[in-house]
């Protein structure tokens, strides 16, 4: 090994790019993301919304965390958006699209979006309050190992969030027997 | 030469890991190329031995033997009208099967051909591979949708509610084999590629035979749901010729239709290395283990050179056979260069097998052990591309609801078992 490599391995992985990566996928989320309210054709909205939670997900993999972008694209990109995709293509997109919109949101919408843009300001003036004052400096590798003692403890042991969790997973068992439930008549 | 194209040579980690980007770029390069040749190999052998399995002769014009169909097929292809209907989506309608492919090729950034013979190796490599093998459906979707037809679309629903529910069956089988990586002093396991194949090394066994039946009966769960997933037969519902035409891609026509047999081919290869990797051993050979003298190191880094000759024979054995008929004469001599390559290409082989023994420290060594890795990796791969045709000759479709059942009501119990039981064993034994 010559000291070109050495000193590339023990700098861990000097990141390539980074300003630039992080502009691109940042402003392909935010187009895609307008993209998403401003076309008329629903499934056209869905496939924007599929580029945004791709680009979010480049951004989870550049802040060190790759099980929450695996995790991103797994239950997003790849289950949630595929089954907006089956239920949108069952509907009449010609008609739906030419028809006026009879509900009256926006206001709400606007009050919405004032609030998130508002938390998002004050958590970018007090941010030196709020967060660490640098990255926490994981290795990569034990990234998904953190989660799971996080999750599950380590041996023995409750983790942290041991409670949440299985709270978590009651909860989506309820609302999985509720669909099944609802649209089932006869079991 | 540049610091930066030698200084990876003597590593032993992945371009990805050493941080070089104008190696990483070759092997991206050499896996594009090497998935182009495969399925361009496929799709002959595929109509070879279909034809074979049926007793017909399969493609004998084009070429001795029609070695050349592929090629032909291909400028066909790329010369045919591109018809988009008039009333389809043009714009989804393009990108379509460019979403098949782009998933298909992406996944091959984490497949791991040997222990540094891969771009990168990621920390989360085989839910990155799982993750964005599940995209791929996407592809077939919106095709299905935007060709504005009946049969697409039947053909796209079917295809999305088949591959959701087999996605379960193989998430779960997937896990229970990432529960017997995490089988050593630690108690950690992995998730990363590389990871599951050295923790089979580190165990000395590979989990198709760990906790007899259970790595048995995860790993026929996953090859069950992985032709689904593919969709081929004897789950190919979303292309039933005989109730839906063609189905998804009934719209399409020249090269868009051949990028989505491109992207058909490239995820059967890509499903077909999760399986070796996470139940055959990966790139190990037979017995790494039990068998490590050197002198058994280098009977199996001949092995290579051995089946180039075999391939080399059989091409010689054509020559022989043909017909002595001068209208053959053409083809006669193209058959007899061509198994002349590959007998020149085993000679090669070989001769690096044996300077790799000799000098140990060189860099002979180490890329005689790479091909080593790469052969064995190929030939477990490969076993699996013939079992798709095999398959797809042997058994009829099923039909809509049967699919459904298997899929729900027995794979997913026998999956949630094994995972269990899995569990349970597990924390037994350590």
């Amino acid at each position: 090994m010559n000291p070109a490599m050495n000193s590339a391995l023990n700098s861990g992985m000097a990141p390539v790019a980074t300003p630039f990566f992080f502009y691109l996928l940042a402003g392909l989320a935010v187009a895609s993301g307008l993209a998403v309210i401003t076309r008329r054709n629903a499934v056209h909205s869905a496939l924007a919304l599929i580029v945004t939670l791709l680009a979010v997900t480049g951004l989870y993999l550049m802040l060190y965390a790759p099980f929450v972008a695996a995790v991103q694209i797994f239950v997003y990109a790849g289950g949630i958006m595929l089954l907006f995709l089956f239920v949108i293509m069952l509907v009449n997109i010609e008609r739906s699209s030419k028809e006026r919109q009879f509900n009256r949101m926006w206001p709400v919408g606007l009050a919405a979006a004032c609030a998130l843009l508002a938390l998002f300001v004050s958590a970018f003036a007090k941010g030196k309050a709020l967060f660490p004052d640098r990255m926490m400096s994981l290795p990569e590798s034990s990234n998904t190992q953190q989660i799971a003692t996080m999750l599950y403890g380590e041996a023995g042991k409750m983790g942290q969030y041991t409670f949440a969790f299985e709270i978590a997973s009651l909860l989506l068992l309820v609302a999985i027997l509720g669909a099944v439930i609802m649209t089932k008549k006869k079991i | 030469m540049p610091n930066f194209i030698m200084s990876y040579l003597g590593s032993r980690v992945t371009p990805g890991e050493a941080g070089n980007q104008f190696w990483a770029l070759m092997y991206v390069l050499i896996i594009f190329a090497g998935v182009s040749v495969a399925v361009i190999a496929m799709n002959w052998i595929e109509r070879k031995a279909l034809a074979h399995f049926q007793v017909r002769l399969g493609p004998m014009r084009v070429g001795p033997h029609g070695l050349l169909q592929p090629f032909a097929d291909a400028l066909k292809l790329m010369l045919k009208e591109d018809i988009i209907p008039a009333e389809a989506d043009q714009f989804v309608f393009w990108v379509a099967p460019l979403i098949g492919l782009l998933t298909a090729f992406t996944v091959y950034t984490v497949i791991p051909f040997g222990p540094s013979q891969a771009v990168s190796d990621m920390n989360i490599g085989i839910l990155f591979m799982l993750g964005v093998s599940s995209l791929g459906v996407l592809g077939i979707v919106v095709a299905g949708w935007a060709s504005n037809s009946h049969y697409p679309l039947i053909g796209a629903l079917r295809s999305s509610a088949q591959m959701v529910s087999y996605e379960v069956a193989m998430g779960l089988a997937v896990v229970s084999a990432i529960l017997m990586t995490s089988m050593n002093e630690k108690g950690t396991g992995t998730l990363s590629m590389i990871g599951i194949v050295q923790a089979q090394q580190q165990q000395g066994v590979w989990f198709i035979f760990k906790f007899f039946p259970l790595g048995l009966l995860a790993f026929v769960i996953f090859a069950i749901a992985m032709i689904a997933e593919t969709n081929r037969a004897p789950f190919d519902l979303a292309e039933a010729e005989s109730e839906l035409t063609a189905g998804y891609h009934t719209e399409y026509s020249g090269l868009r239709w051949s990028l989505f047999m491109l992207a058909e081919y490239a995820a059967m290869i890509a499903v077909s290395s999760i399986a070796v990797t996470l139940w055959l051993g990966g790139w190990m050979r037979p017995f790494p283990n039990l068998l490590k003298a050197p002198a058994w190191e280098f009977i199996f880094s001949l092995f290579p050179g051995f089946t180039f000759f075999g391939l080399a024979a059989i091409a010689f054995l054509g020559v022989a056979r043909m017909p002595a008929h001068s209208f053959f004469k053409i083809q006669r001599i193209g058959l007899a260069v061509f198994a002349a390559l590959l007998g020149f290409f085993a000679l090669l082989l070989l001769v690096i097998a044996v300077a790799g023994r000799s000098a140990d420290t060189s860099l002979a060594a180490r890329f005689n052990e790479g091909i080593d890795y790469v052969y064995w990796f190929v030939l477990k791969v490969a076993v699996f591309m013939y079992l798709f045709i095999w398959y797809r000759a042997t058994w009829p479709r099923y039909r809509f609801d049967q699919l459904m059942k298997i899929g729900w009501k027995v794979m997913l119990p026998i999956s949630l078992g094994v995972l269990m039981v899995t569990a349970i064993v597990g924390v037994i034994v350590s």
